[in-house]
């Protein structure tokens, strides 16, 4: 659904989505990564439990809610990405504990 | 914490960038936060960054944006990008904290900055085309693909539909088609008849240099994609994501397949931060929107707190950068850097270049006047997003006794999701008003207050505890 | 526009509303005149309907709370059956968490005097270790001493209690008026009530405008002192449930969000102060850890209706027999004794003596001893 000019010159950035590995390029933020990756639904609503993706990609919508790194609810499309980086999509409200702490 | 800047920027887009290279001319300390990670604001997105090849993609007025960007660099204002502001409070001295965040998921970092003067430069936020399906995914604003484009060089691909009304409808399609990207339609708005209402602004747009431009891109997607005018009505299915779109024209229904929807209903000021600081708003009736109260100078009802740019009253580039020059000369001379006369003077340049692009605003603004249907959905339509509550809900809520704005927020909930009302404050207005026969400017401002962003318990705990009596880490141990 | 009723009741907060929700089926004509301040304590509440630890200095409140408590589910069930509206009421306990030695001290010494009260009988609270709460909330800080629990305590969702109230009593065709009451006049006996284009004339007529019930009151004989309390209240993006009670300061609505609340700041503005919220915020994390990394998603202020001892004020104009004021701190947590007995007390015409405690003679004394 998404898909990469061929003027795109910049470096691959190795991440993992939902566990598994994805080659974004430096300068993707978190949410285009998951468009590149043709994920176009990125989490389900905490009040309906309905599909939702990115929307605004300028911070606005919060509807590219993912977790990052273990940390749940971050906004994708404001958090650029980084090698290694682990993007886990989301279900619902977030939890209370942080799996990685 | 210790050191206190003449003045704090918010915002790096052409009319921040414009306000820090004045007042950094003018010898003033000047601090830039930005929450973008590189200078040039919506337009001149990515400006510094771009993988983008080929200029002609996005086209001249794209590529002006290194003009604005290049003299910001070495003009010696401190420059923080990916930086939000979240809060400000007026300290006992008349200077203003402010709390930033900033780092990485896990590892926010909230810090302060103090300044004796505000310039808020924030911009504007796209308007909600609301509609039954507008929240499935694959639905996304034209802003959002220009950002695709302009920081990732991604474009949508499949059947790829565009709807609304505005400049930035026409440009998204021209600057995809220029990309390469297979358009299906666009699909236009604008209620029949808008057009002749809007031709009594016509001279002033003739001589504005919006028309040129304007028409040849507009005439140069229509060779491209074929066009639908006077849609009334919108409504997208699909399971888990978009697949269909139905479409009416003169009550007549019909139906695409659509991968991505693109939609774009024009844009209002982002007045959460000035509102907060408890700048007085108003509505602007011409442009359906709230927007801070300004003087000529972007000076508001609150001391030292200028506003700038789109966020200011939407204007388009060149104005917000006039307006940042502006705003820049009028804190310089409330701080006695300048006299009165020194920024008269230096201020006819800026206001003159305000003037000439002020010239097409009302032919624009009676043009894309968004239509009554998207202004103030019906039924199921979702209007706000966060907490999915339905215009049908909103409606009720005043019919059933809720008065302003705030009411319906209270019985509703909507409005108090994480994006903090800033979809659907407009829609939520609209609503209002028209459930009671007035106008949204009788339903009540809407209170919006600190923090203008999410930020976590951690960083609000960060900030420094004053001698405030009453504010006790330690509680006493029982209530009366 | 002119109109008359028995009662007219002045205020549509949860008081006004509660009242006027307890009265609508006893047969009197009723107006609610409501001026719709956005500032109002029932728009800022923290929703807490608690009992633990109130009444130090009048056991008459410890009854009165108790008695609300345990009949708050009728008023629940109620307005889910008249209004359609469910209000999210749960009692599942509640904590009162101590961050040192010293809290805990004060607190089971604060429990102590409360229950040395004479005719103060013992209820369930109990001090408890931090290791014995830890097992009914495991995410509790490091830093948490202990606390005191109560399985009497609980929490609702209080905007749902103020729409649901209103929607109740537009269903039973309650009068309710959106004007700000500018005059009371009394004449021949019935009060005449001046709201903009509206009069209401009224046999009786009940003050419940919270901080602006002294200014009515005082035309009709009726002292009415408040002091000023702000509090603020933050409220954090919705995670999965995971409180299986509230705190005092601290609970998880049924939608999920998490509100951490308030402070005591002795003004009357409803300002948000960066500085407080940033205590209320090191405070919270030190409780709750977990919630360091939760989003702050919206903050306010508001400004308590506090009388100088912090327990209510019910009285009779005894100038203008018929003229009312209710005004309390708590006005949530004894919605259910303000509609199921106050309300008809005030039908009735007068306060019987077990409501004596709330009159103003108590807070004259205090005013002669400041
Ligand atoms: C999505 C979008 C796309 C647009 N694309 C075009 C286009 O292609 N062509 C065109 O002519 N016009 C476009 N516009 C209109 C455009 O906004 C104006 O013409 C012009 O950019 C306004 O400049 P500005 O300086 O007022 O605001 P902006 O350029 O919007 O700059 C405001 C800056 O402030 C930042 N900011 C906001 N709040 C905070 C905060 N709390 N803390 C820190 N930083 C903050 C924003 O991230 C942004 O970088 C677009 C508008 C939007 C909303
Ligand atoms: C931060 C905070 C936290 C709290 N937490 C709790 C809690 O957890 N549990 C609990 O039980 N209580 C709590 N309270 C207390 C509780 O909210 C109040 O006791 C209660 O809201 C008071 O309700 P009220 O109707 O008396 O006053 P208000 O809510 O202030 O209502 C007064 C009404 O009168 C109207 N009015 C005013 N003047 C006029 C006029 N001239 N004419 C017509 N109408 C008029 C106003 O429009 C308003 O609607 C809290 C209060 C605060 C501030
Ligand atoms: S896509 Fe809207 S906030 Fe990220």
């Amino acid at each position: 659904m998404f898909e990469r000019l061929p003027d795109a010159t910049t470096e691959p950035v190795a991440v993992t989505i939902d566990g598994a590995p994805f080659e974004a390029r430096a300068g993707d933020s978190v949410a285009a990564a998951l468009l590149a990756a043709g994920r176009l639904a990125s989490r389900t609503t905490p009040a309906s439990g309905a599909p939702r993706g990115p929307f605004c990609m300028m911070g606005v919508c919060f509807d590219c809610l993912v977790e990052i790194d273990g940390v749940p609810s971050q906004q994708g499309c404001t958090v650029a990405v980084a090698p290694g980086m682990r993007i886990v999509t989301q279900r619902g409200a977030r939890a209370a504990e942080d799996p990685s702490s | 914490m210790s050191k206190v800047h003449d003045v704090a920027v918010v915002g790096a887009g052409p009319a921040g960038l414009a306000a820090a290279t004045t007042t950094t001319s003018m010898g003033l300390a000047t601090v830039v936060i930005d929450d973008s990670p590189s200078p040039g604001g919506q337009i001149f997105r990515a400006i510094t960054t771009t993988p983008l090849r080929r200029p002609e993609v996005l086209g001249r007025d794209y590529w002006r944006g290194a003009d604005l960007v290049r003299p910001f660099r070495p003009c010696g204002a401190e420059y923080l990008p990916a930086t939000t502001v979240w809060a400000v409070a007026r300290r006992g001295d008349g200077a203003f904290d402010l709390g930033v965040s900033a780092g990485r998921p896990g590892a926010r970092i909230g810090g302060f900055f103090a300044a004796r003067t505000l310039i808020v430069a924030v911009g504007a936020i796209e308007r909600p085309l609301p509609f039954p399906g507008w929240t499935l995914p694959g639905v996304m604003t034209a802003g959002a693909i220009q950002g695709l484009l302009k920081s990732s060089a991604l474009v949508p691909s499949g059947s790829i539909v565009l709807a609304g009304a505005g400049p930035l409808l026409w440009l998204a399609a021209w600057q995809l088609t220029n990309a390469g990207v297979r358009v299906d339609r666009v699909l236009e708005t604008i209620p029949r008849g808008r057009l002749a209402e809007a031709m009594r602004h016509a001279p002033g747009f003739m001589f504005s240099g919006y028309l040129a431009r304007g028409l040849d891109l507009v005439r140069t997607v229509r060779r491209r994609v074929p066009v639908v005018e006077h849609v009334e009505a919108l409504h997208a299915s699909g399971e888990g994501r978009v697949r269909r779109l139905r479409f009416a024209v003169a009550g007549t229904w019909s139906e695409a397949p659509v991968d991505v929807l693109v939609l774009s209903h024009g844009v209002v000021p982002n007045i959460h931060l000035p509102a907060a600081l408890g700048c007085d708003l108003a509505w602007n009736r011409e442009r359906s929107a709230f927007q801070p109260v300004a003087d000529a100078w972007g000076g508001t009802s609150v001391e030292g707190v200028f506003v700038a740019g789109d966020g200011a009253g939407i204007a388009g580039v060149d104005a917000a950068a006039a307006r940042g020059r502006l705003a820049g000369l009028a804190v310089a001379n409330a701080l006695g850097r300048i006299d009165g006369a020194r920024r008269d003077a230096e201020a006819s340049k800026p206001r003159q270049a305000l003037a000439h692009a002020l010239r097409g605003r009302p032919f624009i603004d009676a043009l894309y006047r968004p239509a009554e249907a998207f202004l103030r959905p019906d039924g199921e339509t979702i209007v706000c997003r966060c907490e999915e509550v339905t215009a049908a809900a909103v409606r009720a809520a005043v019919r059933t006794g809720a008065v302003t704005v705030a009411e319906v927020k209270a019985a509703t909930r909507c409005g108090m999701g994480p994006c903090q009302g800033r979809s659907c404050l407009h829609t939520l207005a609209e609503l209002v008003a028209a459930e009671r026969g007035v106008t949204p400017a009788d339903v009540g401002v809407p209170s919006i207050r600190f923090p203008v962003r999410p930020v976590t318990l951690a960083e609000v705990a960060s900030w420094p505890a004053h001698a405030v009596a009453g504010a006790r880490e330690e509680r006493d141990a029982g209530r009366p | 526009m002119s109109v008359a009723v028995d009662v007219a009741i002045v205020g549509g907060g949860v008081v006004g509303a509660s009242l006027a929700w307890g009265m609508r089926s006893l047969g009197a004509r009723l107006a609610l005149v409501d001026a719709g301040d956005l500032r109002a304590a029932s728009q800022g509440t923290f929703g807490l309907v608690w009992v633990q630890g109130k009444g130090l200095g009048s056991p008459a409140y410890v009854d009165w709370t108790l008695r609300s408590a345990r009949t708050w589910r009728t008023l629940a069930g109620e307005l889910r059956e008249h209004a359609g509206v469910d209000v999210a009421l749960e009692q599942p306990g509640g904590l009162h968490a101590c961050l040192s030695a010293h809290e805990m001290e004060a607190r089971a010494a604060h429990l102590d005097a409360l229950f040395a009260q004479a005719g103060v009988a013992r209820y369930d609270v109990a001090m408890l270790t931090r290791g014995q709460l830890a097992q009914r909330l495991p995410q509790l800080g490091p830093d948490v001493a202990g606390g005191s629990f109560s399985p009497l305590d609980g929490h609702c969702n209080p905007l749902r209690l103020v729409s649901g109230l209103h929607e109740g009593l537009r269903r039973a065709g309650v009068r309710r008026l959106r004007r700000r009451v500018s005059a009371i006049e009394p004449s021949a006996g019935r009060f005449r009530l001046h709201a903009g284009d509206a009069a209401v004339d009224a046999a009786r007529v009940v003050i419940a405008a919270g901080r602006a019930t002294p200014g009515l009151a005082a035309s009709l004989g009726l002292d009415v002192p408040l002091v000023a309390s702000t509090g603020e209240v933050m409220v954090l993006e919705r995670m999965r449930r995971f409180l299986p009670f509230p705190l005092e300061t601290i609970r998880q609505t049924d939608e999920g969000s998490v509100l951490v609340g308030d402070s005591h700041e002795p003004r009357d503005d409803a300002a948000l102060d960066c500085a407080v919220l940033g205590a209320i915020a090191r405070r919270a994390q030190r409780i709750l850890p977990v919630l360091a990394g939760v989003r702050v998603v919206r903050a306010w202020a508001a400004t308590r209706v506090l009388t100088p001892d912090g327990f209510p004020l019910y009285a009779q104009s005894p100038s203008h027999p018929g003229a009312f004021v209710a005004v309390c701190h708590s006005g949530v947590t004894l919605a259910a004794v303000h509609a199921h007995a106050l309300a008809p007390a005030i039908l009735d015409g007068a306060l019987p003596p077990s409501l004596a405690p709330f009159g103003p003679s108590r807070l004259a004394d205090v005013r002669a001893a400041a």
